[in-house]
């Protein structure tokens, strides 16, 4: 799919917590055909400190209303300004970027894990397996419930295994810890959420010959495979999370 | 109707607009947002004799009006390029440089003598000013006898075009211009990045693995813009100026300090359709000002400087 630098126009931008917003956006043109794991390179106006487009991955897509939406945490001057969005100003992106979660075999049984803001793309690739007929499970991790973020909307898409930190809102632990890990044999995970979740998923599911894939959040500058700043070292040496990425089966990466 | 034509010695470029290495790959992955053949030329990213994995992660951090990379010369090396590049650059309507870089004066010379074999790269920009390699790279152009000597060493293998790209962490970068026209190259091109530090203030460490790091963007372009004047005024070879151009204006602001051509470097990873955006700019500022071609607009600050 050709990639492309758009204008599109913010319609909704609604705060989830103190520090997560969701903005919808919709466009003039026909949106691309977007696949799961893919991100947008957001243009930041007005933040004279933010220099760089912040790689933003794609929570939803809605082809029919030709709308897509980014869940977005506020870690700095960029993001911060982004979250003062309001509907009707304009977000200049340049997508779709970077690979996508494979698809499963027929068959297998999935779980999506996820946790924090780490969650945004989950729920585009739960639509999207949904859609082509599967039924994914889903294991979400939060630091307290006061951080739990569109539950009803993961409720959607199947059963959804909850663990908070502080066990104010499902088991108490992290989401290595949840019972259904041990209870239930998954043929495939899909993971995003802090680094150290992933690495965590990532031991668990190779200890246990499940595939895993998971996607990074490395520092990036272009977005497009050229400034090469945003490489992960794998088994094929360094590569570019954007181009290359940033879904990487866990075996091809040296953790 | 502008001409917006410069050469190197016999060698044409239909426009000024050049990208900068290591800011464009290797071209192709633009061709979604631009025509690359309306470009005057590509810089494909530094090369090397044998492949380069570059420094560890994180090798890039964003810093006020721009940003710090410590890539390291990153690249799969000549013979990839020779065998996986090079067949295609036919099919672009402009002139692809490479970018030559090495950690020994051995390196520079044997690069340079494979890319003399490649009958459509009609000339090289001899990096001696990459500050993120451990060896080579800078080493040599921060030293006058070593910049000498690599360049006198090139120009003896070397039958095109020869660019030198120069650092700008130095005393005096007019005299590594001077050295660089004595030993026969044909044009210089400035400026290489600034060395500089970032630091992460909440974890207490360097930003990056390499500690150190090269700067690029807007906040180099008054640096960059007193070095091409300088430069310009010191030699008679073509001076390709460097450094922060964002917009047409930017570009222009090089010309009329001096510099016969430009190379879009950072810009195009926050707009990857800058460089076409520039080289539109600059022709309708040509025709607004009345100039005919980019000779009589060509430094043309120095005519109300004493």
């Amino acid at each position: 799919m050709a990639k492309r630098i758009e204008d599109l126009k913010v319609i909704d931008n609604k705060r989830l917590t103190d520090d997560i917003f969701v903005i919808e956006l919709s466009a003039n043109n026909k949106i691309p055909e977007l696949f799961p794991g893919q991100f947008v390179q957001v243009k930041v106006e007005n933040s004279p400190g933010t220099f760089l487009r912040r790689p933003i991955s794609v929570h939803d897509v809605d082809y029919f209303q030709n709308t897509i939406s980014l869940l977005i945490q506020i870690a700095g001057t960029g993001t911060s300004s982004l979250s003062k969005l309001a509907a009707g100003n304009n977000l200049n992106i340049v997508y779709p970027l970077g690979n996508h979660f494979s698809i499963p075999d027929a068959g297998e049984k999935i779980l999506l894990a996820g946790g924090g803001c780490g969650v945004a793309p989950l729920l585009f690739l739960g639509h999207y397996l949904i859609s082509e007929g599967y039924k994914p499970e889903i294991l979400l991790g939060f630091r307290n419930s006061k951080r739990v973020i569109e539950y009803e909307r993961y409720a959607e898409l199947g059963p959804v295994y909850l663990t908070t930190e502080d066990g104010s809102m499902g088991q108490k632990g992290y989401i290595t810890g949840h019972s259904v890990l041990s209870e239930r044999q998954f043929d495939r995970i899909y993971c995003c959420g802090p680094e150290p979740m992933m690495k965590a998923v990532a031991s668990y599911s190779m200890e246990k010959g499940i595939e895993c894939e998971v996607s990074l959040e490395n520092l990036m500058a272009c977005g497009i495979g050229v400034c090469l700043c945003c490489v992960t070292d794998t088994v094929r040496g360094h590569v570019c999370t954007c181009t290359e990425g940033p879904v990487f089966n866990v075996n091809d990466l040296k953790w | 109707m502008v001409n917006l034509e410069f050469s190197i010695g016999d060698l044409k470029f239909k426009n000024p607009v050049l990208t900068a290495s290591g800011t464009f790959g290797y071209g192709a992955e633009f061709d979604d947002f631009i025509d690359i053949s309306r470009l005057g030329g590509i810089i494909v990213k530094g090369t090397t004799l044998e492949p380069r994995e570059g420094n560890p992660y994180p090798r890039m951090a964003e810093t006020p009006s721009g940003m710090l990379n410590a890539v390291g010369l990153q690249n799969k090396g000549i013979d990839y390029f020779e065998e996986s590049i090079y067949p295609h650059i036919k099919d672009y309507d402009t002139n692809v440089v490479v970018n030559v870089n090495g950690s020994y004066l051995e390196d520079y010379v044997a690069l340079a003598e494979r890319v003399s074999h490649l009958d459509r790269i009609p000339a090289i920009e001899l990096n001696i000013s990459c500050p993120n390699v451990k060896m080579g790279g800078m080493a040599f152009g921060t030293n006058e006898d070593s910049a000498r000597e690599v360049i006198r060493a090139v120009r003896a293998v070397y039958r095109g075009k020869l660019i030198v790209k120069l650092s700008p962490n130095v005393t005096d970068i007019v005299a590594f211009a001077r050295i660089s026209e004595e030993e026969g190259a044909d044009s210089v091109s400035l400026i290489n990045t600034l060395l500089g530090l970032a630091v992460d203030a909440e974890r207490m460490r360097p930003s990056l693995s390499t500690i150190t790091g090269g700067l690029s963007g807007p906040a180099v372009k008054p640096v960059a813009l007193r070095m091409v004047w300088q430069v310009a005024r010191a030699v008679r070879i073509p001076v390709i100026g460097i450094g922060g151009i964002m917009t047409a204006t930017d570009a222009i602001e090089f010309i009329l300090a001096g510099a016969a051509a430009i190379q879009v470097g950072t810009a195009s990873f926050i707009d990857p359709a800058a460089s076409v955006k520039i080289l539109e700019g600059i022709e309708q500022f040509m025709i607004r000002k009345g100039f005919s071609n980019l000779a009589e607009m060509k430094g043309r600050i120095n005519d109300v400087i004493s």
